[in-house]
C-alpha cells in the first residue's frame, strides 16, 4: 500500500513539475524569450556560487560528522608509514582539489553571458600548457617516490626471527596454523583435506606437522612489537586477509602462497583503553568477494605481551594430537610408528 | 574524401527544409521503407544511435533500480520491505533480501552499468550519431555492420535479462567475476547457469563492440568530407576514435578470458583452477592460475574505464566551448592528452591487482605508470577551466552538466592518486574508498558527460528541445545527490569498511556507520527518482517538446548543424559541405555574431587557426 502511495506521489511530482515547466515556457513567451533567458542565465550563474559554497560547507560538515567515527591510528609499524603517506597525498590532492573546484565554479559564476559581447579569443598558450604539465609531473614524482619507498620496504623479505603464521581461507571462515615447538610449518596437500580431522590437508608424512597448532576459527595471537609473517592460502576460492587496523591486506589465492609481514605495535588491551571501547577488537575482514557468506567471514587478531602469548600457547594442543587419539587415522604402520616416537618426544 | 558514392543503394529521400513532418510522415515518403527496415533493422546511423540510447536508458533503469534495492538492504539491514518481495519474489521472502540475491544484484548492477549503459549507451549512441554528422559523411563505412553491432548488443542484453529470472539467480561473483568463485558451481548459486549466461552475454557484447569500433575507426579515417583534416575534427571525434581503438585492442582479451572460463567450467580444463577443495571433495585441477584471469580481465577492464571516460571528455570539451562561446583551449594539447591516456591505459591494468601477491618490482612499475596517467588528465582539466575562463557562458542544461562533469572528474580523479599508489592501495583496496572513487570518476562523471550530450544533441535527434525546467531540476538533484551519496563513502573506506558486504552490523570495526549508510540510501533513492524525471522528460519531449525552428539552435560550429533540422538517411539534402576551418572558431564574425561554422570559407586575409 505504502509502495503504491509512493509511486503515486512520484508520479504526482512529475506531473506538477511538468506543468510548472510548461507554464515557465509560457511566461518566457510572454516576456520575450530573450529577456527571460537573460534573467535565467543570471540566476543560474549565482547558483554556481551557491553550489560551491554548499559544496564546501558540505565537505566540512561531513568531516565533522565522520571524524569521531573513524577508527584509531594505525596499530602497526608499517601502518605509521601508511598514515603519513596518506596525509601527504591528502594534502597534495586536497590543494589541487580546492584550487580547481574553486576556479571551476568561480569562472562559471564570473563569466556568465552578459549581452552579446565578443568572445575572448584565447585558444592556445604553450607556456601555460608546459606549466600545467610540469607541475603535476613533479607532484607525481614526489608521490611515486614516497609510495615506492614505503612499498618496497613493506614487500621486502620479513626480518629474520619473524613469527610465521599460516592463514588459510575457506568459504566462509579463516583457519590459522602455528608452527609449534619446531618453529617450522609442515607440508600440506589439498588432496588430503578432510573436514573431520584434517581441515588443512596436513601431510602426516612430514614430521614437522606433528606439533603444528591449528585454530579452526582463524583467531591469531600476535606478540606486540614482534614482527610476524603471514603465509596466506585458500582452500577454495579467492579470499583476502584484510587487516584494516594494521593498514594491510593480501589476497588468499588457491594454489598460491602469498605473504605479508608487519609488526603490531599496540596490544588489544591498550587499544581498548585508547579507544575507550571495551568491545574493541582487531578484526580480519575478508576483502575479496567469495560468495554468499562473504560479509560474515570474520576472524579476530589478539595482540598481547610475550608472557600472555606464551601462556596462551602453552594451552594449545597440536592438531595431530587432537585428531589422532585413535590410531586408525595414521597412514601406514611404519609412519605411525615414527609418528608416535615424535609425539612422545 | 567524398563518399557520395557509398550511399547510392540507400534511398536518400528529398527533404523539404521546414523539418516539420514527423517520423511517420517520413515512412510514407520513403519508397517502401517498411517500419521494420526504418526503425528496427535500420541501417541509418542516426536511428541506430537512438536504438543504443533507448536500450541504454532501459538498462540504466534496471541497473539503477537494483542499486535502490541493495541500498535498502545496506541502509536498513534490520527492516523488511514489501517492495523487495514484490520485485524479487522468493529471493526476498517477507521483504528481507537473500544474500545470494544481494550479490546477484551488485554483480548485474555493475555489469550492466559499465558495459550496457556507459559503453554501449554512451559510446554506442554518440559515436554513431556524431561521427558521420560531424565529419561530414552520409553514414558509417558499413551501415550493415553498424546495424549488426546494435543487434548483437540487444541480444547480449536479452540474454543478461533472462539470467535474472533463473531459479539459481544471475551471476553473483561481482562484475569482475573472478574465478574460482565464478568457475565452480559449488561455490555459489550464481555460479550456475547464471554465470554461463553472463559469459555468453559478454561474448556477444564484445562482438557488438568490435563491430561498432572497427566501423568508427574506418569511418573517421576514410570518410571525412573535403577539407576535414584530422586537426580540424571536433574533439568529440578524436575522443570517439581513441575510444574505438581502445575497445578494438582490449575487448578481444576479455573475450579470451570469458572463453577460457567457459572451458574451465565445462570442458574440465585448468586455466584458472589449481588445488581446490570444495563441497567436500578435492578437484583434480592443478597448475592453473586464478590470477591469470585477473590479468586478462583487467587488460580490458582498465582500458574500459577510459572507453567510458573518453567520449564523455570529448563531448564535455565540445559543449563547454560551444556554450562558453569561446574556442576550446589547447586543442592540440587536448588531442595529445587523449593519445597519452590511450597509450597509458594499456599499461596500468595491474594496479587493480596490487594485493594479489604480485611481484613487488612489477607493482612498482605499475605505480609509476598509473600515476603518469594523472598528467594528461590534469592537462585536460586545466584546459577545460581555461576554456570557460573569460567566456560568455550560457547556462543551458547541457552546459550545467558539462560543468558538473568537470567537477566530478576532478573529485574522482584525485582519489585515483591514493589507489594508484600501491602502498596506500594495500589498505584501501576493495573498501568503500574504491566504491566512491570509481562511482564518482567513471560512473557519475561519465553519466554527466552523457546527460550533457543528450540535452545538447536532442534537438538534432528529434527536432525538438528537451524541457529546460525539468533539466535544471534533474541537474541540481543529481549533482548534489551524487556528492551526498559518494563523498562520505571515502571516509568509510579509509576506516577499512569492505565493499560487497551484505550487512555490517556484526562488525565491531564498521558498524558505527549504520546511520550514515541510512542517509546514503535515502539520498540514492532520491537521486534514482530524479533520473526517472530525465527519462520522463526524454520521452515526453520526443513528441511534445518545444520544436526546433532554426537549423543551428546552439549556434555551434560543427557540421551536424548544417544538416536539415531533421536530417533523413544521408544527412545532407544537397552535397556534403566542404570544411574550411577548425571546429572552434568562436570569434567575432564581423557581422555581429560570435561564431563561424566550419563550412564557411575563410575571408580574404583571414588566417586559418
Amino acid at each position: 500500500m505504502s509502495g503504491l502511495l509512493l509511486v503515486f506521489l512520484v508520479a504526482l511530482i512529475f506531473i506538477v513539475l511538468y506543468q510548472v515547466s510548461r507554464s515557465s515556457e509560457m511566461v518566457a513567451r510572454i516576456q520575450g524569450e530573450e529577456l527571460f533567458d537573460k534573467k535565467r542565465n543570471k540566476i543560474l550563474s549565482y547558483s554556481m556560487l551557491v553550489l560551491w559554497v554548499a559544496f564546501m560547507v558540505g565537505i566540512y560538515a561531513c568531516h565533522v560528522y565522520m571524524m569521531p567515527l573513524m577508527g584509531p591510528a594505525a596499530a602497526s609499524d608499517h601502518g605509521k608509514d601508511y598514515d603519513f603517506m596518506f596525509l601527504v597525498t591528502l594534502w597534495v590532492t586536497g590543494l589541487v582539489f580546492m584550487l580547481t573546484q574553486f576556479l571551476l565554479f568561480w569562472f562559471a559564476f564570473k563569466y556568465q553571458r552578459i549581452g552579446d559581447k565578443v568572445p575572448y579569443n584565447f585558444a592556445h598558450s604553450t607556456k601555460l600548457e608546459l606549466v600545467w604539465t610540469t607541475i603535476p609531473a613533479l607532484a607525481m614524482a614526489v608521490l611515486v617516490a614516497i609510495g615506492l619507498k614505503s612499498w618496497f620496504k613493506m614487500t621486502d623479505a620479513a626480518p629474520k626471527g619473524a613469527m610465521q603464521i599460516e592463514m588459510v581461507g575457506k568459504q566462509f571462515n579463516w583457519i590459522s596454523r602455528y608452527a609449534g615447538a619446531d618453529g617450522v610449518l609442515g607440508k600440506k596437500n589439498y588432496t588430503l583435506i578432510n573436514d573431520n580431522n584434517n581441515i588443512l590437508g596436513l601431510d602426516w608424512n612430514d614430521k614437522k606437522n606433528m606439533d603444528d597448532i591449528v585454530i579452526p576459527n582463524g583467531e591469531i595471537h600476535l606478540v606486540v612489537n614482534k614482527p610476524v609473517e603471514l603465509l596466506i592460502g585458500s582452500r577454495d576460492v579467492i579470499h583476502d586477509v584484510g587487516l584494516s587496523h594494521f593498514r594491510l591486506k593480501m589476497d588468499a589465492v588457491p594454489g598460491i602462497t602469498t605473504r605479508l609481514w608487519f609488526t603490531p605495535t599496540v596490544t588489544t588491551a591498550q587499544m581498548k583503553k585508547k579507544t575507550g571501547n571495551n568491545d574493541f577488537v582487531y578484526e580480519v575482514s575478508c576483502d575479496q568477494m567469495c560468495g554468499k557468506g562473504h560479509y560474515s567471514m570474520r576472524a579476530v587478531v589478539i595482540v598481547e605481551t610475550q608472557a600472555q602469548f606464551d601462556a596462551w600457547m602453552q594451552m594449545q594442543q597440536s592438531y595431530y594430537a587432537q585428531n589422532h587419539a585413535a590410531p586408525e587415522a595414521a597412514p601406514t604402520k611404519a609412519e605411525s610408528d615414527s609418528v608416535k616416537q615424535i609425539t612422545m618426544n | 574524401m567524398s563518399n557520395e558514392a557509398s550511399i547510392h543503394q540507400h534511398n536518400v529521400h528529398t527533404h523539404d527544409d521546414h523539418g516539420h513532418h514527423d517520423h511517420h510522415e517520413h515512412a510514407h515518403h520513403e519508397h517502401k521503407q517498411h517500419f521494420f527496415t526504418k526503425y528496427v533493422f535500420s541501417q541509418d546511423h542516426k536511428i541506430i544511435s537512438r536504438q543504443f540510447l533507448i536500450t541504454g536508458i532501459f538498462w540504466a533503469i534496471v541497473g539503477g533500480l537494483m542499486s535502490v534495492f541493495f541500498r535498502l538492504q545496506l541502509g536498513f539491514p534490520d527492516e523488511t520491505f514489501k517492495v523487495l518481495s514484490f520485485f524479487l519474489g522468493d529471493w526476498a521472502p517477507k521483504g528481507k533480501m537473500d544474500p545470494e540475491m544481494y550479490y546477484g544484484l551488485i554483480t548485474i548492477h555493475g555489469t550492466v552499468l559499465v558495459f550496457f549503459v556507459l559503453t554501449a549507451g554512451l559510446s554506442g549512441t554518440f559515436s554513431n550519431f556524431l561521427i558521420p554528422l560531424q565529419i561530414g559523411a552520409r553514414d558509417m563505412a558499413s551501415p550493415f555492420l553498424n546495424m549488426l553491432s546494435y543487434w548483437f548488443f540487444a541480444v547480449a542484453g536479452a540474454i543478461m535479462f533472462v539470467s535474472l529470472f533463473l531459479s539459481t539467480g544471475p551471476a553473483s561473483g561481482g562484475w569482475t567475476t573472478y574465478p574460482p568463485l565464478s568457475a565452480l558451481k559449488e561455490a555459489s548459486m550464481g555460479s550456475g547457469l547464471g554465470m554461463d549466461l553472463w559469459l555468453v552475454s559478454m561474448a556477444l557484447f564484445v562482438v557488438s563492440s568490435l563491430l561498432g569500433g572497427l566501423n568508427y575507426i574506418v569511418t573517421i579515417l576514410n570518410m571525412r568530407t573535403k577539407g576535414m583534416s584530422m586537426t580540424r575534427m571536433p574533439l568529440t571525434i578524436w575522443a570517439f576514435l581513441f575510444t574505438a581503438i581502445l575497445g578494438v585492442l582490449s575487448f578481444p582479451v576479455l573475450l579470451s578470458a570469458a572463453v577460457l572460463l567457459l572451458f574451465d567450467r565445462h570442458a574440465g580444463t585448468s586455466f584458472y583452477l589449481s588445488e581446490i577443495y570444495i563441497a567436500g571433495k578435492a578437484l583434480p585441477n592443478v597448475g592453473g592460475s586464478a590470477i591469470l584471469y585477473q590479468h586478462l580481465f583487467w587488460f580490458l577492464g582498465h582500458p574500459e574505464v577510459y572507453i567510458i571516460m573518453l567520449p564523455a571528455m570529448g563531448m564535455a570539451s565540445e559543449i563547454l566551448s560551444t556554450h562558453s562561446r569561446k574556442p576550446i583551449f589547447g586543442y592540440m594539447a587536448m588531442v595529445l592528452s587523449l593519445i597519452g591516456i590511450t597509450v597509458l591505459a594499456f599499461l596500468v591494468w595491474a594496479h587493480h591487482m596490487f594485493v594479489t601477491g604480485m611481484s613487488p618490482f612489477l607493482g612498482g612499475i605499475f605505480v609509476l605508470l598509473t600515476l603518469l596517467i594523472a598528467i594528461p588528465s590534469a592537462v585536460k582539466v586545466f584546459n577545460w577551466l581555461t576554456t570557460i575562463f573569460k567566456g560568455n557562458i550560457r547556462f543551458t542544461v547541457p552546459m550545467l552538466f558539462a560543468i558538473g562533469f568537470v567537477s566530478l572528474f576532478i573529485s574522482g580523479g584525485l582519489t585515483g592518486l591514493f589507489l594508484g599508489n600501491s602502498a596506500l592501495d594495500i589498505h584501501l583496496h576493495d573498501t568503500y574508498f574504491v566504491v566512491a572513487h570509481f562511482h564518482i570518476v567513471m560512473g557519475i562523471s561519465a553519466f554527466f558527460g552523457m546527460f550533457a550530450g543528450v540535452y545538447h544533441w536532442f534537438p538534432k535527434m528529434y527536432g525538438r528541445f528537451m524541457n529546460n525546467t525539468m533539466g535544471y531540476v534533474h541537474f541540481f538533484i543529481t549533482f548534489v545527490g551524487s556528492y551526498v551519496i559518494f563523498w562520505p563513502m571515502h571516509y568509510e573506506g579509509v576506516a577499512g569498511m569492505p565493499r560487497r558486504y551484505y550487512d555490517f552490523t556484526n562488525w565491531e570495526s564498521f558498524n558505527q556507520f549504520g546511520e550514515l549508510n541510512q542517509m546514503i540510501s535515502v539520498a540514492a533513492i532520491i537521486v534514482f527518482f530524479a533520473q526517472l524525471l530525465f527519462v520522463f522528460n526524454y520521452f515526453v519531449s520526443i513528441w511534445k517538446g518545444k520544436k526546433v525552428t532554426t537549423q543551428n539552435p546552439w549556434q555551434a560550429n560543427s557540421l551536424e548543424w548544417t544538416t536539415p533540422i531533421l536530417p533523413g538517411h544521408g544527412n545532407w539534402d544537397g552535397p556534403i559541405p566542404e570544411v574550411h576551418r577548425w571546429a572552434y572558431d568562436y570569434k567575432d564574425n564581423g557581422e555581429g555574431g560570435d561564431f563561424v561554422p566550419q563550412h564557411i570559407p575563410l575571408k580574404e586575409g583571414e588566417e586559418s587557426h
